[in-house]
């Protein structure tokens, strides 16, 4: 069995045990090229279905064409989208774009905030998410099956041990289990396996007759395009074979150094 | 560095060993001598240390790379891949010191292999031995030991074939052979990626061509099928069992048996989504499949071929690490996870508690008999129903568990031999558990040893509809299954309680009244009551459904079509009904009301009396335990 193979097969069974072990489970969809295999390993692992919500958290500053790809296939796959929004902080009108705050603010009103409220609306007790170990140092110490405390906490000096795939399924009320079917996986292995599967990502990802592509998406102020001409996925895997820099280079907000980003960060908000 | 290169091949390993032994530092020159640091970056960091006027550690250099913040110079620096010539390999944890155990015991358990280091100037530690200990626990059967600090014992051969000889004789005692020990500087690079020249006498490899050694595991197709369900699927019109093969091959057409239990059935498809189809699926593949003949299967039970089933008992032997917070003790429930089935448990004996370290012998007073965090223990424990499982040492992945104490997974087992009876299909498991009551005895008390609450399957529908049928194979499934279950139909209740009734609808209300009031009475006892009768009114049976506590009622509409059921005509009533020998015959001269929200409806004429039955046991198996009958 291949390497890629044997990623995959890992990542469905943790699936569904996430399926079956919580009763209000939901899957972050950044409409991100991670988040868009993790929603095709689900249908890999429910055999065509998504039995269960995904949650989108519109900043409503993403890059449009993202807004649009998202509604295509929520209708194309049937799916059940969930849009998150905090329409109060929103409302309130103090955000990075227009000058009024600062980064982490915005941020974390816009993301941390964002998500916590549609979490607690619908309570739900298992969050699926398309953090990779290889994104973030701290990342390498996540677990498969990670428990958040009540103010969506992480703690990484005292986690539960995980072995031989008896993952973290009981926690007490309050709390909520983040799950990371992707935590293994390498970009590499995403565009490898997104090659394989014949994935349709948004074409944000491809070179544009000017040049450039994004290589990681995110909200349009905050995100840039990185110089490349690979126009499409086999192109980009040979760019990603001889490259210097790191994926979220493009994005603005991960340069600011602030322990609070680095929070966020680890939190798995950017 | 090489993190993008494209990769065919990865093997994880895990670094273990004493504190202050030397990881740090190895992962640190390992990453730097294969070339796997970013360019520019170790020359960085001793200019830091330079100014800073400390000396350059190799052991903050992984650290260093981790905090590195400045996400824009270099790819993923927290990296901790890296590549030989052969192969790319993942360290699974980089070293740390808190919590190691639970870090360390997290990645060696999905680890293929593993280094262990050992500081030639201490020589062997306590806990140079307790995670060799551990890793033989853990399955892991590619080791390495890494005598290092050869620098500071003047690159001595003869204190390397000391501890060598030491310590391979303390890995045998736990059952491991290491591939190889290497003498290695970690500090100053000696045989780590080059042999270097201090120690012209080593004839042995390096440490990267002891790892290009290693085999990457091969899931074990060759050995026995297991395949533990994960879940049933109904998406669409096809049930799935969904589950990844851990040993063997499974192929369409075999015959599986699924255990606890001793069902049968045959794989009618094998089903992926997506994926080229075949008609063979094998260990490591997380696949689905269907069946020919419906039978009922939950999450838990595990597939196997008839001519090697595993075992099927309520208590194993086992050793044991424990890693909780509180000690393990005698007297308390845990919960017990293997592959996908839980149970509760508890310990029936401690044989011993081992010090890991030593492996000798913990002596406690017989009172205190407990087993304390990091401590390892042979035990036996008992399960409240009976489980599936191997021996650990045959067939790895049915042959360990974790138990969980409250919220927290806190220790993991393996499974030894202790001479269990190996099964004959068709055999019968009693368990012997016994729970005991002080002062009165209550519902709770009662749930909780029939492992279920009582509650109510009220069967409605025309006469030849099924009900009889579909109750008695119900009656005899749950019963298999070890719950209180007992069926009431006309045969047991008209000739006796209500042998002075006719079929008037006053008396049929009479009837129903009295079934009903009995129905509560084996509930509250305990059972799961099935009744079989036609109970034509709707107010009737809503009078039951009153009286019996909300979510143990399950209306069951037996749903035939009336020319099916007098076709069936079992007793011949129908052509009685139609010469007017039987008078107010529901159906033919008395009305039936079908229910308006059945929680359960059978349409008999499409589904055999199984399947009829395998709907009312996963509607069952799918209630929430708390406040509704669930089995
Ligand atoms: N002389 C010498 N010192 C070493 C060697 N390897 C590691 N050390 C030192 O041993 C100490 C502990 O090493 P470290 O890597 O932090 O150990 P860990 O606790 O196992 O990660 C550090 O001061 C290292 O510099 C070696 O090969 N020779
Ligand atoms: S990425 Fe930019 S726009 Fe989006 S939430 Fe953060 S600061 Fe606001």
């Amino acid at each position: 069995m291949d390497h890629l193979t044997k990623l995959e097969n890992q990542s469905v069974y943790i699936l569904r045990e996430a399926f079956n072990k919580f009763e209000n489970l939901a899957m972050l969809w950044s409409i991100g090229k991670d988040s868009t295999v993790l929603l095709w390993l689900a249908r890999k692992a429910f055999f065509g279905h998504v039995p269960f919500p995904l949650v989108h958290v519109d900043t409503t500053y993403k890059i449009p064409s993202m807004i649009e790809y998202r509604d295509r296939l929520v209708s194309d796959w049937k799916l059940d989208l969930i849009v998150g929004k905090n329409e109060a902080a929103l409302a309130n009108g103090t955000t990075y774009p227009n000058g009024k705050a600062t980064r982490v603010e915005c941020c974390g009103w816009l993301k941390k905030d964002g998500l916590k409220q549609v979490l607690d609306k619908h309570h739900f007790t298992g969050v699926i998410v398309g953090v990779r170990r290889d994104e973030e140092p701290t990342r390498a110490k996540e677990r498969y099956f990670s428990p958040r405390d009540k103010n969506m906490e992480w703690n990484v000096e005292d986690q539960p041990p995980e072995l031989w795939d008896q993952f973290k399924t009981d926690f007490e009320k309050g709390t909520h289990i983040r799950i990371h079917p992707l935590l293994h996986w390498t970009e590499i292995n995403v565009w490898e396996y997104i090659e394989r599967e014949n994935i349709p990502v948004i074409p944000l990802y491809f070179a544009n007759t000017k040049g450039e592509r994004y290589r990681s998406l995110g909200c349009a102020p905050c995100t840039g395009p990185i110089k490349s001409n690979a126009k499409n996925v086999p192109e980009i895997i040979e760019e990603l074979r001889h490259t210097k820099t790191s994926e979220r280079s493009g994005r603005a907000q991960d340069k600011e150094s602030e322990d609070a980003f680095e929070k966020l960060r680890r939190d798995g908000y950017m | 560095m090489s993190t993008n290169t494209l990769t065919n091949e990865q093997l994880k390993i895990v670094i273990v060993g004493h504190v202050d032994h030397g990881k740090s530092t190895f992962v640190g020159r390992l990453f730097h001598d294969t070339g796997s640091l970013p360019e520019g970056k170790l020359e960085q960091l001793q200019a830091i240390a330079e100014r800073r006027g400390v000396p350059f550690e190799w052991a903050n250099l992984m650290d260093a790379l981790q905090s590195e913040r400045d996400q824009n110079i270099t790819i993923d620096t927290a990296q901790i891949w890296f590549q030989t010539r052969k192969r790319q390999y993942v360290i699974i944890d980089a070293p740390g010191h808190k919590e190691f155990l639970k870090n360390m015991v997290t990645g060696a358990s999905s680890a293929q292999a593993a280094l262990l280091l050992i500081d030639a100037h201490e020589g062997v530690q306590e806990q140079s031995r307790r995670h060799g200990y551990l890793l033989s626990m853990l399955g892991i059967r590619q080791l390495a030991v890494l005598v290092n600090k050869m620098d500071l014992v003047g690159y001595s051969e003869a204190r390397f074939n000391q501890i060598e000889t030491e310590y391979r004789a303390f890995l045998k005692s736990v059952g491991l052979e290491p591939q190889g020990f290497v003498p290695i500087a970690a500090k100053h690079g000696d045989n780590i990626a080059n042999r270097g020249a201090n120690m012209p006498w080593w004839q042995g490899g390096t440490v990267t061509q002891t790892l290009d050694r290693f085999e990457v595991a091969h899931p074990a197709e060759n050995q026995p099928l297991r395949f533990p369900i994960q879940d049933v699927y109904r998406f669409d019109e096809r049930r799935i069992l969904a589950g990844r093969i851990e040993s063997g091959t499974l192929k369409v057409g075999d015959r599986l048996m699924f255990s606890p239990g001793n069902k049968s059935s045959t794989v009618k498809t094998i089903e992926r989504w997506s994926s080229l189809s075949s008609d063979v699926a094998q260990a490591g593949e997380s696949i689905g499949v269907t069946l020919t003949e419906q039978i009922f299967v939950e999450r838990g039970a595990v597939a196997a071929l008839d001519n090697a089933l595993p075992f099927e008992l309520t208590h194993f032997k086992a050793r044991l690490f424990w890693l909780g917070r509180n000690p393990l003790t005698k007297g308390k429930a845990y919960k017990v996870k293997l592959a996908t089935q839980e149970a509760e448990c508890s310990i029936e004996t401690i044989h011993r508690v081992i010090d890991s370290a030593t492996l000798e012998t913990v002596s406690r007073r017989e009172k205190e008999i407990f087993v304390g965090r990091n401590e390892v223990a042979e035990l036996t424990f008992k399960i409240k129903r009976p489980l599936a499982f191997d021996l650990h040492d045959a067939l790895p992945s049915t042959g360990r568990f974790v138990i969980v104490d409250g919220f927290e997974v806190a220790g993991g087992g393996i499974i030894v031999d202790d001479d269990y009876p190996r099964r004959t299909a068709g055999e019968n498991i009693k368990s012997d558990n016994i729970y005991w009551s002080h002062g009165k005895v209550t519902p709770a008390h009662r749930a909780n040893r029939n492992g279920h609450p009582g509650g109510v399957i009220w069967l409605t529908g025309l006469s030849g509809s099924g009900k009889s049928t579909i109750a008695s194979e119900l009656e005899r499934e749950l019963f298999n299954l070890g719950k209180q279950a007992f069926v009431l139909d006309g045969d047991n209740i008209r000739h006796g309680l209500c042998s002075d009734l006719t079929f008037s609808p006053q008396d049929r209300r009479e009837n129903i009244r009295r079934v009903s009031e009995l129905t509560k009475l084996f509930m509250e006892a305990g059972f799961i009551v099935i009744t079989a009768f036609i109970s034509p009114y709707r107010a009737d049976r809503d009078l039951a459904r009153k009286i019996i506590p909300e979510g143990r009622f399950v209306e069951t509409y037996v749903n035939a079509p009336i020319e099916i059921c007098e076709q069936r005509d079992p007793k011949g009533l129908y052509a009685k009904a139609r010469a007017q020998e039987i008078k107010e015959f529901t159906g033919v001269s008395a009305p039936y009301e079908p229910p308006l929200k059945p929680e359960i409806e059978l349409p008999t004429n499409q589904l055999t009396a199984t399947e009829c039955v395998t709907r009312i046991l996963e509607y069952l198996h799918l209630r929430d335990a708390e406040d509704s009958i669930s089995i």
